[in-house]
């Protein structure tokens, strides 16, 4: 329990930030005080040397007699207890001064002899502590020249107790503040923690708590959420490939068996096992063909391949298509008429685009009776670059279109040749450049709208 | 022609090699990435087929040391990864062609015949010529026996490919990719109908037609 305190961010940070508290509440009064302090006790010391060094003058001018009067003088008023004059003879006797022995109960500090004295104040009896200076004069006596310095005490003790509350002060305040606010902050990386943790177990629908404020941990959170999404995304996408190219890939993988058995069953003579070889090859193609254009469907739903999209134009592409398919158009009696717009930059997978639109165009192509006409749009609308494919076929009723772009659908009606994957890989690629792909009625016919965003 | 193939997969060698001897090629085969490596820089063959998934180094490694060693050997990559990025990664690695697994044999022969006839400068021709086909590359123009024909811009390029590998099987397929720059095959088969008009454009009212279908592979345009 003790190393989980220890080790938890909590209370290191608010260790730190108390400790940085305090210093900061400590540091200034500390120099105020010893500001303060180191003033005062300058003014004492001065006053002491400046009233020695006039005694000395006195002396020199007057001599020893002279000098009693003059402490005696000095020390006339009993009430001035501040100052403190003491002359002694060789053996400490006081000859003049206002202290009635000489003091012996204090210590030598450098040139300073401190020492306490008992003083009546208003009818009580304080102790006072002085500092003085002593001069030896010849004769020889002593001089005692010093100061009272309780004021000093009295100063420094009023600033030290203020220090002292301060601090106080500060750490009661400091250390539930600090762990108040670590707590907040780091019951949110907690949180956050806690919700990858359940995100590690298994539960992948799990997402980050957002707040309203956007801060840092909001955008940590929306930053993290916004990677499982993707994650999530390309997982499930892979899943599918995998669980549809399985599936997908039975039927026609079975019907190959069943040709194959039934040959080896029934065959009589080599030009029947090289017929139902002839057969087992185009079925193997035909699979093959399938499990291209389901991997690319799969691909593109699973989102794999927008790193290789650039800045394409789509009016370039299409008129490509458009150039590859118009013999074929015209070979089974039709027209193709393509309205292209300049500039309908976007950004995209060229070879991905070219394929959808050809798909579209291949559809139209199947569905339309001879003699009809499709009609290829490219048309740049403020921000969205709309390319339409209209025929005039039987079209896809409005029930039937969200069910279209599904795989292997051929939808009653629509019995030509096809594997049913043409609307998917167009509805994959729609997918994969955030476009949208509206499937309309073109009365008659059906008009298959992609609508992307202009690069 | 010396055929180096590097391939891990016993079967896929074997299928590959027996084919390619019956093209007339001598081919050497190394199973592993690293060997292969070394018999490619030490001795001369004039093309690689190499596999992308090998054991030692990959394919794509091969290549790039291949080429940042200025071998200029052609190469043609035979790979399970068959998608239109798989393809652009491959090429971008200094391959000269790039053939998805499972594929046609007579697919493969098609590219090993173009790769291995490839002439290094053909930037530098402005006439091609064929039997009395010939094309101007500078003025974009054809003529037959003398007789000026008229091609749109695509049919150009189609029958310059064509030209370029005269006498070579050229696969449906190679055409999308090398004339449309198409990497994907579309539902129907949409060259048959651009081959069956330059064929329209050059080959009639002449005795000798000189685009022939090959069957089961693609088209070849040749003089007799």
């Amino acid at each position: 329990m003790r190393s989980r305190l220890l080790q938890s961010s909590t209370f290191r940070l608010s260790l730190l930030y108390t400790v940085i508290f305090a210093v900061s509440v400590f540091g200034p009064f500390a120099f105020i005080y010893d500001e303060t302090v180191s003033s005062i006790d300058r003014e004492i010391n001065a006053a002491i040397d400046a009233e020695t060094r006039g005694l000395m003058t006195d002396l020199e001018r007057m001599g020893g007699a002279g000098l009693i009067d003059v402490v005696n003088e000095r020390t006339a008023d009993p009430a001035d207890l501040d100052a403190i004059y003491f002359l002694a003879d060789r053996d400490k006797r006081p000859l003049a001064g206002n202290l009635i022995e000489w003091p012996r109960n204090g210590v030598q500090e450098g040139r300073w002899y401190l020492f306490e004295i008992e003083a009546v104040e208003g009818g009580r009896e304080t102790s006072h502590h002085i500092r003085s200076r002593i001069e030896v004069i010849p004769g020889p006596y002593f001089l005692l020249v010093g100061r009272d310095i309780h004021e000093r005490d009295k100063v420094r003790n009023t600033v030290r107790r203020a220090v002292g509350w301060a601090l106080a002060l500060a750490l009661g305040l400091g250390i539930p503040g600090g762990v108040l606010m670590s707590r907040r902050v780091l019951g949110r990386v907690d949180r956050i923690a806690e919700t990858a943790r359940q995100i590690n177990e298994g539960d992948l629908s799990r997402r980050m708590d957002v707040g309203d404020s956007g801060d840092e941990f909001d955008r940590l959170s929306e930053s993290l959420n916004a990677m499982l999404d993707r994650i999530d995304r390309l997982m499930t996408g892979m899943r599918t490939v995998s669980d549809s190219v399985a599936h997908d890939l039975r039927s026609p993988l079975t019907h190959l068996r069943n040709r194959i058995e039934q040959a080896l069953r029934e065959a009589r003579d080599t030009d029947d096992y090289r017929k139902a070889l002839r057969a087992a090859l185009s079925d193997t193609d035909r699979v093959l063909t399938m499990f291209n254009a389901l991997m690319t469907v799969a691909r593109a739903e699973a989102d794999m391949g927008r790193q290789e999209m650039e800045r394409v134009d789509l009016g370039q592409v299409a008129a490509g298509v458009v150039e590859l398919y118009e013999p074929l158009v015209e070979e089974r009696g039709m027209e193709i008429a393509a309205s292209i717009a300049p500039d309908a930059m976007v950004r995209g997978h060229r070879q991905l685009l070219a394929q959808a639109i050809a798909n579209l165009v291949d559809n139209a192509i199947k569905y339309s009776p001879s003699g009809e006409r499709i009609a290829l749009t490219v048309a740049v609308e403020g921000a969205e670059i709309r390319l339409t494919v209209a025929d005039s076929g039987p079209g896809i009723a409005a029930d039937s279109r969200e069910q279209a772009l599904g795989r292997f659908v051929r939808l009653a009606g629509r019995e030509t040749p096809g594997y049913g994957l043409g609307l998917s890989l167009v509805a994959a690629v729609a997918q994969l450049h955030r476009a949208t792909l509206l499937l309309e009625d073109n009365t008659p016919g059906l008009r298959a709208v992609l609508v992307l965003t202009h690069a | 022609m010396r055929i180096l193939v590097i391939e891990d997969d016993e079967q896929t060698a074997g299928y590959l090699r027996k084919g390619l001897k019956e093209a007339g090629h001598a081919v050497d085969w190394s199973k592993d990435g690293r060997d292969g490596l070394f018999m490619a820089t030490n001795e001369r063959y004039d093309l690689f087929i190499v596999d992308r998934m090998l054991p030692g180094i990959d394919g794509l490694s091969i290549v790039k040391v291949l080429r940042s060693e200025n071998v200029r050997t052609p190469i043609l990559i035979l790979s399970a990864l068959g998608q239109v990025d798989d393809r652009v990664r491959g090429l971008k690695s200094g391959a000269d062609d790039y053939l998805s697994k499972p594929y046609a044999f007579s697919e493969l022969t098609a590219r090993v015949e173009a790769l291995l006839r490839r002439t290094g400068g053909e930037s530098v021709e402005t006439r091609l010529s064929v039997a009395d086909l010939e094309l101007d590359l500078l003025k974009r123009t054809a003529t037959r026996a003398g007789q000026p024909i008229e091609l749109k811009p695509r049919e150009f390029r189609l029958l310059e490919y064509l030209m370029r590998h005269e006498g070579q099987v050229v696969t449906r397929t190679m055409l999308l990719e090398g004339v449309w720059d198409y990497h994907f095959d579309p539902q129907t088969n949409v060259i048959d109908v651009h081959m069956s008009r330059l064929r329209q454009k050059i080959d009639k009212g002449f005795d000798k037609p000189l685009i022939q279908t090959v069957r089961g592979a693609g088209y070849t345009l040749r003089a007799e």
